[in-house]
């Protein structure tokens, strides 16, 4: 059996950083990953994806972004490659195709059953991420067979998917992208959408995540967001980062000749039936986007930037379209895929510690897990910050989190 | 938005509200409600409905008073008009929900409304219904519902009133939504 202080589970931009605050910390760990590291980049990202984020942002403790395009967006491959750098960099002792079959509590601390190997650690770190398995939703059950469905995990281009129209269930940021590549590759394409976040790729001449980290957005605090269950299921907003820094709103995809219905409520004989309440969905979006901009330019007034930027201005609100079908029969071969892009759920069967509230979500206190002392979660939505959700917010996540298993540790 | 000496007061009680969302998490088959109505065929197209009791909070709950309905359909129907017809009152149960949601989101929000009105219409081919028609649903075509609120607030804060309020109703929502019903006979 082997000893050490923390163990972190999963090697990618969380653990990574992790990592990194551990050695700097003198705090001897270990980090074990299932596969390479920044393995569910390489193995579990279409390889068109790029980063919702602007490379500037896309830094880590100890590392900014170097390259020659700080305002593009980083694909699949180009993070994948970031981060091997990274744990070279930072020399972060990573045991790779190491799968984690078990964490449960030990006296002073945890056991971990990884690879052929036991292990004894007095902290552990969850750093799996939060886009480990696909969310698929119930209604799946009532596909017809004749049907090839998919998930975003499993999808990498257009060419795997048999002719025929494709039914995009879900118009996050995932749903977006995908259903524009999709439809351009010549698949006719129906997206289904129910509450969606709107957000413009730029506002002013800057890009969106430069307003949302100016405004302070971002680093709204976990304990001081009025509605923290909400922020934490939020829908990832309509962005997709190109090289021409392209907006792709609903109305975007109108244009391009996709077809919106309402939010997919169930599958009756093969016939998938859409919520009448796409017009609401969209006002909702638009309001709030609305909201976010009038805070931007709030906030240009206030620092000075008024004269300096191009003139406040609206987007037109989204056009739904009257006759958007409440139903779409699937066995009618107009429809031969259905892509759930209905979001993702952390995986974390293998921690065998009751800590779960009954939705069988890990109850944390800005990463701290409740009620099992030395253990951690990390790369979770709104963690700590609204930041939390992307790459960069895992600096001062971990920042936070290292400290606390730091005095965790002379305490004990 | 006007600011003034005195409190917002639409007649919500947020506190009791935001309480019950609490409390309610935290137990949540006390949040587990069963709504009921109990109709009865009186002659022809005309039914007697009454409302007094639903299950909620872990018990069974009595209404302050017994709710009474006339349902039939008008006379042009070769009825006899003793009441609203059913999809009458489902524009009534959308209007009142959607109205009950503008007051409480205003309340929540800090806007004092001075006035709601809605007016509430459900398009209909009754082609459908007749069977007529294979290609004609039964239901509504389309809902229209038209707000005039008179409120302490930008249009555009009003908006956004009536947009949270379709968001947490759960008539728009069930009228919007595929629903599960289960008929049995007894």
């Amino acid at each position: 059996m082997m000893q050490t202080t923390a163990v972190v589970v999963g090697a990618g931009h969380a653990g990574l950083a992790m990592s990194r605050r551990l050695t700097d910390r003198s705090i001897d760990h270990i980090v074990l990953e299932r596969g390479e590291v920044a393995n569910s980049w390489r193995t579990q990202r279409w390889p068109s994806l790029r980063l919702l984020t602007p490379n500037w942002q896309t830094r880590l403790p100890g590392h900014d972004y170097a390259g020659d395009d700080p305002d593009g967006f980083m694909p699949a491959a180009g993070v994948a490659a970031t981060l091997a750098s990274y744990a070279r960099l930072v020399g972060a002792p990573v045991r790779t195709r190491t799968t984690v079959h078990t964490v449960r509590t030990a006296p002073k601390g945890f056991e971990i059953r990884a690879g052929d190997d036991l292990l004894r650690a007095r902290a552990v770190i969850l750093a799996t991420g939060a886009c480990t398995r696909s969310a698929i939703p119930a209604v799946a059950a009532g596909i017809p067979p004749s049907i090839t469905t998919l998930t975003p995990l499993a999808y990498r281009d257009p060419g795997q998917l048999p002719d025929g129209g494709v039914l995009v269930v879900g118009a996050s940021a995932t749903g977006v992208q995908l259903a524009a590549e999709i439809h351009a590759s010549g698949r006719p394409v129906t997206l289904a959408a129910g509450e969606h976040v709107r957000l413009p790729r730029t506002y002013r001449g800057r890009d969106i995540f430069w307003w949302l980290a100016a405004t302070g957005l971002l680093a709204e605090r976990y304990d001081q967001i009025d509605d923290l269950t909400r922020a934490r299921h939020l829908p990832s907003p309509q962005l997709t980062g190109t090289p021409e820094a392209v907006t792709t709103d609903l109305n975007t995809l109108t244009a391009q000749g996709i077809r919106i219905v309402g939010r997919l409520g169930r599958i009756i004989s093969g016939v998938a039936q859409f919520s009448g309440g796409l017009a609401n969905a969209c006002a909702l979006a638009d309001l709030k986007m609305n909201r976010f901009l009038n805070r931007a330019d709030q906030w240009a007034v206030t620092h000075g930037l008024g004269d300096q930027i191009p003139p406040p201005h609206r987007f037109p609100p989204t056009r739904v379209d009257p006759r958007a079908p409440l139903e779409l029969d699937l066995a009618s071969g107009e429809v031969s895929t259905v892509l759930w892009a209905t979001g993702f759920r952390p995986d974390h069967s293998w921690l065998d510690i009751p800590v779960r509230d009954r939705t069988g979500r890990i109850r944390h206190d800005g990463g701290i897990v409740t009620g099992a002392p030395g253990l951690y979660v990390l790369g979770l939505p709104v963690l700590r910050t609204r930041a939390s959700t992307y790459i960069h917010g895992a600096a001062a996540d971990t920042e936070a989190l290292a400290a606390h298993l730091h005095s965790f540790l002379n305490v004990r | 938005m006007t600011i003034t000496d005195r409190p917002i007061n639409n007649g919500v009680n947020v506190a009791a509200l935001l309480g019950a969302r609490e409390a309610l998490s935290a137990a949540p088959e006390a949040a587990q409600f069963t709504w009921r109505a109990s109709c009865t065929w009186r002659t022809g197209t005309h039914s007697h409905s009454t409302v007094d009791s639903f299950t909620g909070l872990g018990a069974e709950q009595q209404h302050r008073t017994t709710y009474e309905y006339d349902i039939d359909h008008p006379e042009c129907f070769a009825s006899e008009d003793k009441g609203a017809t059913p999809v009458e009152v489902v524009l009534v149960g959308l209007a009142g929900c959607l109205t009950a949601g503008v007051a409480a989101v205003a309340q929540f929000r800090g806007i004092q409304l001075r006035s709601v009105t809605a007016t509430i219409e459900g398009q209909m081919n009754i082609l459908g219904i007749l069977g007529a028609d294979p290609d004609i649903r039964n239901g509504f075509e389309v809902i229209t519902v038209r707000f005039a609120i008179d409120a302490d607030a930008s249009r555009e804060d009003i908006q956004a009133l009536i947009a949270q309020s379709q968001k947490r109703s759960a008539v728009f929502d069930l009228v919007a939504n595929p629903t599960k019903i289960l008929v049995e006979l007894a």
